[in-house]
């Protein structure tokens, strides 16, 4: 327990991550991750998933960059005040789809034509939710784990 | 239904095991084996979407708290006020199972809820929304209001846990 505390020499050297095997791994498998993350938001009403879900899996993509790579090159991709952004984004977007209800008659009217079950692009406004809410679930998470783990432990 | 109650079973002894082992990492591992049970447990109770959120809320959660509370020295309370709590808990547990005696007679068998509005939702919900996920045309058209409202904690958690762990403007 002694070696975490910053004593005189190591207290300017930047947080580099893990090992080259981790890396290397982390590398191939990081961009899959996301994908798989932004599948599962975008068919979230034609097969399991959604919103909740699929952001989930998006925050844990960042934060599986920042275990391997360290906290710098993480957060050269989505620092605090990005992931504050997207959130409220996610929150206004989530919001005035409700809005827009107005237009066809009462709050949340799901005012987009349904299409064909099965498709992509059907079920009105029910993706568009989806996405709203994923961006708000995964940037929100990304950073109450920034928050929980890397500014806090900067701070001691 | 045997699988399930092996499970049930498994889950109870992780958390046994996460409540009284010493070492703070094996506690932690084993609430993430009590989430994976759960998720399994979703998983044979037909539920493929819930399964999914707990599982991957579980890896964030075993994530933030190996991260955040492993290299921290934590104090442990070691009292030896044994008999006391051992006595309390026999108590209370004998008033849960005398109160849940009479609840559990009333509850409604597995399978046969008591809201039927669940059975509208199961055969229009395709036609009126066009999803073909029932859980996301319930959560995100027929109940929308409940999503706005988790949608609404969730932000309200975030802002706190920022407003709270900040650095700047904080006077130490």
């Amino acid at each position: 327990m002694n070696s975490l505390k910053p004593k005189n020499l190591n207290t300017l050297k930047p947080d580099k991550g893990m090992t080259l095997i981790v890396k290397t791994i982390t590398r191939l498998t990081v961009g899959l991750i996301l994908l798989y993350g932004i599948y599962i938001v975008l068919h979230g009403h034609i097969s399991p998933g959604g919103g909740f879900a699929g952001g989930v899996i998006i925050a844990l993509s960042f934060v599986h960059l920042m275990l391997a790579f360290g906290k710098d090159f993480a957060l050269k991709k989505l620092n605090d005040v990005k992931a504050s952004f997207w959130e409220s984004l996610g929150a206004i977007m989530f919001l005035s789809i409700a809005l827009l209800g107005f237009l066809g008659g009462y709050f949340f009217f799901n005012f987009i034509i349904k299409g064909r079950p099965f498709n992509l692009f059907s079920a009105g406004i029910i993706p568009l939710c989806n996405i709203a809410i994923c961006l708000k679930v995964g940037a929100g998470l990304f950073a109450i784990f920034l928050a929980l783990v890397v500014l806090y432990k900067i701070e001691k | 239904m045997i699988e399930l109650n092996l499970i049930l079973i498994f889950m109870i002894l992780a958390a046994l095991v996460a409540v009284e082992i010493k070492d703070l990492l094996s506690s932690v591992v084993a609430v993430g084996a009590v989430g994976l049970g759960l998720s399994l447990a979703f998983l044979l109770l037909k539920a493929p979407d819930l399964a999914i959120t707990q599982l991957v809320v579980e890896i964030l959660c075993l994530i933030i708290l190996i991260r955040a509370t492993i290299k921290k020295d934590l104090p442990f309370s070691t009292s030896g006020r044994w008999l006391f709590n051992t006595i309390s808990t026999l108590i209370f547990m004998a008033i849960f199972l005398f109160f849940a005696y009479f609840a559990i007679k009333d509850l409604p068998k597995m399978g046969e809820p008591l809201i039927k509005v669940s059975k509208f939702y199961l055969e229009r919900g395709k036609d009126l929304t066009g999803a073909t996920n029932l859980v996301s045309s319930v959560i995100l058209d027929f109940r929308a209001y409940d999503t706005l409202g988790e949608a609404t904690v969730l932000f309200t958690a975030v802002i706190g846990v920022l407003a709270v762990l900040r650095k700047v403007g904080k006077i130490h």
